[in-house]
């Protein structure tokens, strides 16, 4: 509720003035328990459900919100405005409302700032060719998002006029709600609000709608069955993303999704039944006719005038398109010295880059206060842990009302007086919301009145409350894996709100069963992970050196291995960046900064023998030509890159007229002469990418050929420059390249992967023949030169796969941890991905990317002294083990080995730092010899003995 | 200007990118300020339904 009003200072030392909005609500005694929306009768549109809805006047944005609390409009709100009504304070049974609070001025003192405003959709509402604003069946893709969340106003169900109310009560609501009806066909509009001057100004590209478009139609038939017809109509198709280009083409091959290359003209409405006609000239000239029950338009992303302002008050420059102008060497520094930038301001992208760009500010933030790193946090103060092993079980049992989510169902009351009956019970508590921080502070209290040594807690689930609770556990000195929780809630009340009886019957059965478990459990102890802190990063390319420059600025110890003879990677082959910086110079004062680092040690004509260890212990052997060294790092970045594919086709090799793109730069770069005698100019799109034996897209190569384009024009406008595409994939800000080409002349002809164009030598004339896509006639170009924009293919290394466990996908690319969350990590803890090894990218994006992993290596590394194992791993009794190996084999983490010595030579043994605890070698060992901490063979069966039990 | 160098930092906008730059920088020694109009963090990506190219659930 806190926007920023003004910023003084400097980098190192600002000073934020922040605008605190009441809440209406304190929220320290709200339980979120929506008492008071239950009764509130002021209504507002429901931004979250993209204004489909009315929400009342006190609301929480939606039922995950953080935090859970609940706040008052007070636009809306009948006690603020008109000082009626006051419900929500009468029924709050926290006391929470408080309509007295005022808004207040605070001053932050920050080092750094991030600003990280993001977007705001693009309102059609102003087009009147789609008719946004008029017919009810034309919706936004934003809309069309929440119809089909299971959260949304229809639940999932997609539905024509959804702009009703879900109870519709004016007369001419209902007779409308008996229009309403499951959509047969629905069309998707792409690139409005993006691509398009003549409309709005906004002449890029959204970079996410395609892909947005594909998804919501796939998902649509999910939803509507397979009948539903979806067509989604657009002029380039752009999924240049990892795994993107298989997303588009099974959706059209396995999903049956149309895809149409068309802009649509207009749109009409059948003003009785409110079905859509359309008009559009397909790809063969022809003009067609159609309806369509439902339209979405996908809209694109915008910034906003208030971000605008706020960019200006911040003192940042933004490009003309009102996105944070930044450099391709410092992706996410704003023009102001100290403010950084993450998300859509820093330019459309989707939610991956985002989260680089995320972390990657976080880099560059830190990095400029290294010095200042842990000056203002503060360590958690420990409680001794009692040591209650051999101790007789004093259970305590919580029962949790959840305001009337459990106990509107649950009897919750009899359950609490039922639990004092069961075995080793020795105290059994009601709480109405057992996560309040006054029912937390009761629990230890009882936990250390009644000597309690183990803690059972019927409430709701353990994922989202556990931790909390295990917490508590530690604030009264008791091992945390001594706690027990049984969802009473999920499993219980929500799915039997129409049986009470029952539902109070399982929370009996369910309490006992945890009861049984718990009077089991064992305190835990969790191993502590010792980290050595140097890093060691192999490839010494952009990605891999920016990595090393910024953990190198915040003091660890960074070994670059390079097998090349110098630093700088495929990025010396490059001319320009898509912003026009460059390349060579940038590198080159880049690599001078790696060497000039104290705390870098580059090892060039180095390739790695081997990697053993495992988070915070890794050794291996480097090999610089032909002498052998050992290093040992607590952290491994892999940024070993792409390379150029050599093209197998038009040609290529035959002349020397035909390159490829690098090779063109070289000439750039070199200042070619024979650039001054070109009369014509062919580039080929998509060379070895998009086709069935490398199906991906390469991501880099349009924006590259339409800049290289573009130099050739500013060198002579006379040069005929003809671009040969498939589709053309500037994203972002780069479309205002692809506009600029088109006017200084380029031509762009288009081709299907199925008729490519054809090269051939005819008496010394090299001739390039294909279908123009607007004549549909056959055409014939004579080129002095013809560039092929070959695929960037990965290195495919699978040795360095193997030594670190992680894994490449068909392509080869590296798999990062999460395609969404973790894209600049692996699975395997302690190593880290970036630069075009991941996927091909553009120079800011490798940056981005190297920034982003030194990030995350850097939260691991602060956590240095305080890296602890989970409690709940696999331990062998080796009195047990037959040495058959099947835990060794069958653990995807590598766990279980033999011993190699002592007492128990041979038999298999548990590293705890890499077990994570999944219970698979346990599952499978045949001699019982396998252990699940915290998840024992008689815990398990206790509970299922528990279950049989008669009550 | 070192003397006085501040180890906080102020991320403006709860959305995804905001929330995890802050995580990082708590989580490596800075204190963060997240600061966030709306009464809740999340920002447009606690909205979609799925996430392409995977179709996770986007909450």
């Amino acid at each position: 509720m806190s926007q920023v009003t003004d910023v003084k200072g400097e980098k190192g030392n600002f000073q934020v003035e922040i605008l605190k909005k009441p809440r209406y609500i304190d929220v320290d005694l709200c339980v979120g328990c929506g008492a008071c929306a239950e009764k509130c009768p002021g209504k507002f549109d429901d931004g979250y459900n993209a204004d489909l809805q009315k929400r009342t006047a006190v609301y929480v944005e939606y039922p995950q919100a953080v935090p859970l609390k609940y706040a008052i409009n007070p636009d809306v709100c009948l006690k603020l405005t008109k000082d009626k009504c006051g419900t929500c304070a009468d029924v709050c049974p926290a006391n929470a409302i408080d309509y007295t609070q005022t808004q207040e001025l605070i001053t932050l003192d920050a080092g750094s700032i991030i600003y990280s405003p993001g977007f705001k959709p693009f309102d059609p509402s102003r087009f009147d060719n789609y008719q946004y604003a008029n017919f009810p069946n034309v919706v936004t893709s934003m809309e069309f998002e929440r119809l089909l969340s299971a959260t949304g106003p229809t639940m999932g169900h997609v539905t024509t006029l959804p702009k009703l109310p879900a109870k519709p009560k004016k007369k001419k609501d209902k007779l409308l709600a008996q229009k309403r009806k499951d959509p047969k066909k629905i069309a998707w509009f792409q690139c409005v609000g993006s691509r398009d001057v003549n409309k709005c100004d906004n002449a890029y590209c959204s970079s996410v709608c395609c892909m947005y478009a594909v998804k919501e139609a796939m998902i649509a038939k999910e939803h509507a069955g397979g009948d539903l017809d979806c067509s989604i109509f657009f002029m380039d198709m752009r999924t240049p993303g990892k795994e993107f280009e298989k997303y588009y083409q099974n959706a059209k091959d396995k999903h049956g999704i149309n895809f149409i290359r068309s802009r649509v003209h207009s749109v009409t409405e059948d003003g009785d039944t409110h079905d859509l006609n359309i008009r559009y000239v397909d790809e063969m000239g022809q003009i067609v006719d159609d309806t369509y029950d439902m339209i979405v338009l996908s809209i694109g992303l915008e910034i906003s005038e208030e971000t605008k302002a706020m960019a200006d008050k911040l003192g940042i420059d933004l490009t003309p398109s009102g996105f944070a102008k930044t450099d391709s060497f410092e992706p996410v520094s704003t023009t102001r010295d100290g403010i950084y930038v993450a998300g859509v301001f820093n330019n459309p992208k989707d939610i991956p880059e985002s989260v680089l760009d995320a972390s990657a500010a976080a880099s560059a933030a830190g990095d400029a206060l290294s010095s200042a790193r842990d000056t203002m946090t503060k360590a958690v103060e420990k409680i001794k842990e009692i040591n209650v092993v051999g101790e007789r079980p004093r259970i305590g049992a919580f029962i949790c009302d959840c305001g009337s989510n459990i106990k509107g169902v649950v009897d919750c009351e009899a359950v609490t007086e039922y639990a004092k009956t069961l075995p080793y019970v020795e105290f059994a508590d009601e709480a109405m919301y057992a996560c309040s921080q006054d029912a937390q502070a009761k629990m230890v209290e009882f936990i250390k009145e009644k000597k309690l040594n183990r803690i059972v807690l019927a409430a709701c689930t353990p994922k989202t409350h556990e931790p909390l609770f295990q917490e508590t556990l530690a604030n009264a000195g008791l091992n945390k894996y001594l706690f027990e929780m049984t969802n009473i809630r999920n499993h219980n009340s929500w799915v039997h709100k129409n049986n009470p009886e029952i539902a109070t019957q399982k929370a009996k059965d369910l309490l006992r069963m945890a009861v049984a478990k718990a009077a089991l459990s064992e305190p835990l102890k969790e191993e502590k992970i010792n980290v050595n802190d140097t890093v060691m990063v192999v490839g010494g390319g952009l990605a891999g050196m920016t990595s090393a420059k910024s953990l190198a600025a915040q003091g660890y110890s960074v070994h670059i291995v390079e097998k090349k003879d110098q630093l700088g990677g495929e990025a010396h082959k490059l001319f320009k960046t898509a912003q026009g910086e460059d390349v060579g110079e940038k590198l080159n004062h880049l690599i001078e900064q790696v060497k000039a680092s104290k705390n870098i040690t580059v090892h060039c004509n180095t390739t790695l023998e081997s990697a053993d260890g495992f988070v915070g212990n890794f050794k291996s052997i480097l090999k610089t030509n032909d002498d052998e060294s050992t290093l040992e790092y607590g952290i491994a970045v892999l940024a070993t890159g792409a390379k150029g594919s050599v093209p197998d086709e038009y040609e290529y090799g035959n002349d020397d007229r035909i390159i490829t793109s690098l090779d063109l730069d070289k000439m750039f770069k070199e200042n070619d002469p024979k650039l001054d005698d070109l009369k014509s100019v062919v580039f080929i799109q998509c060379v070895g990418s998009r086709q069935p034996d490398r199906p991906y897209c390469s991501r880099v190569c349009c924006t590259h050929s339409v800049d290289n384009a573009i130099e050739l024009k500013k060198r002579n406008p006379d040069h005929d420059v003809f671009i040969i595409y498939r589709d053309i994939r500037t994203y972002g800000e780069r479309e205002l390249l692809y506009k600029k080409a088109r006017e200084l002349g380029v031509i762009f002809i288009r081709y299907d992967v199925d008729k490519k164009p054809v090269v051939s030598i005819v008496d010394g004339k090299l001739m390039i023949r294909l279908t123009d896509h607007v004549l549909n006639q056959p055409i014939e170009i004579q080129a002095d030169l013809l560039t092929l924009a070959s695929a960037i293919v990965p290195r495919r290394d699978e040795r360095l796969a193997n030594f670190f466990k992680v894994p490449l996908n068909d392509e080869g690319f590296f798999v990062e941890k999460h395609a969404k969350l973790g894209p600049a990590e692996f699975a395997t803890a302690g190593v880290y991905v970036c630069g075009s090894g991941h996927y091909p990218k553009p120079v800011n994006e490798a940056v981005t990317q190297g920034r982003a992993a030194a990030s995350r290596a850097l939260t691991l590394l602060a956590k240095k002294d305080s890296l602890y194992t989970s409690g709940i791993i696999a331990m062998v009794d080796p009195n047990q083990c037959s040495e058959c190996g099947v835990c060794v084999s069958i653990c995807p983490y590598c766990a279980p080995s033999f011993a190699t010595g002592g007492r128990f030579e041979g038999k298999a043994e548990v590293n705890a730092v890499l077990c994570k605890g999944c219970g698979l070698c346990v599952a499978s060992c045949r001699s019982g010899a396998l252990h699940l901490k915290g998840f024992d063979t008689n815990q398990i069966f206790s509970q299922i003995f528990a279950l049989g039990e008669v009550v | 200007m070192n003397d006085k160098l501040s180890g906080s930092v102020v991320v403006i906008g709860g959305g995804i990118s905001g929330m995890l730059s802050a995580l990082d920088l708590a989580n490596s020694g800075y204190y963060v300020y997240l600061v966030e109009k709306g009464p809740s963090i999340g920002g447009v990506m606690a909205q979609l339904d799925k996430t392409f190219p995977t179709n996770d659930c986007a909450m």
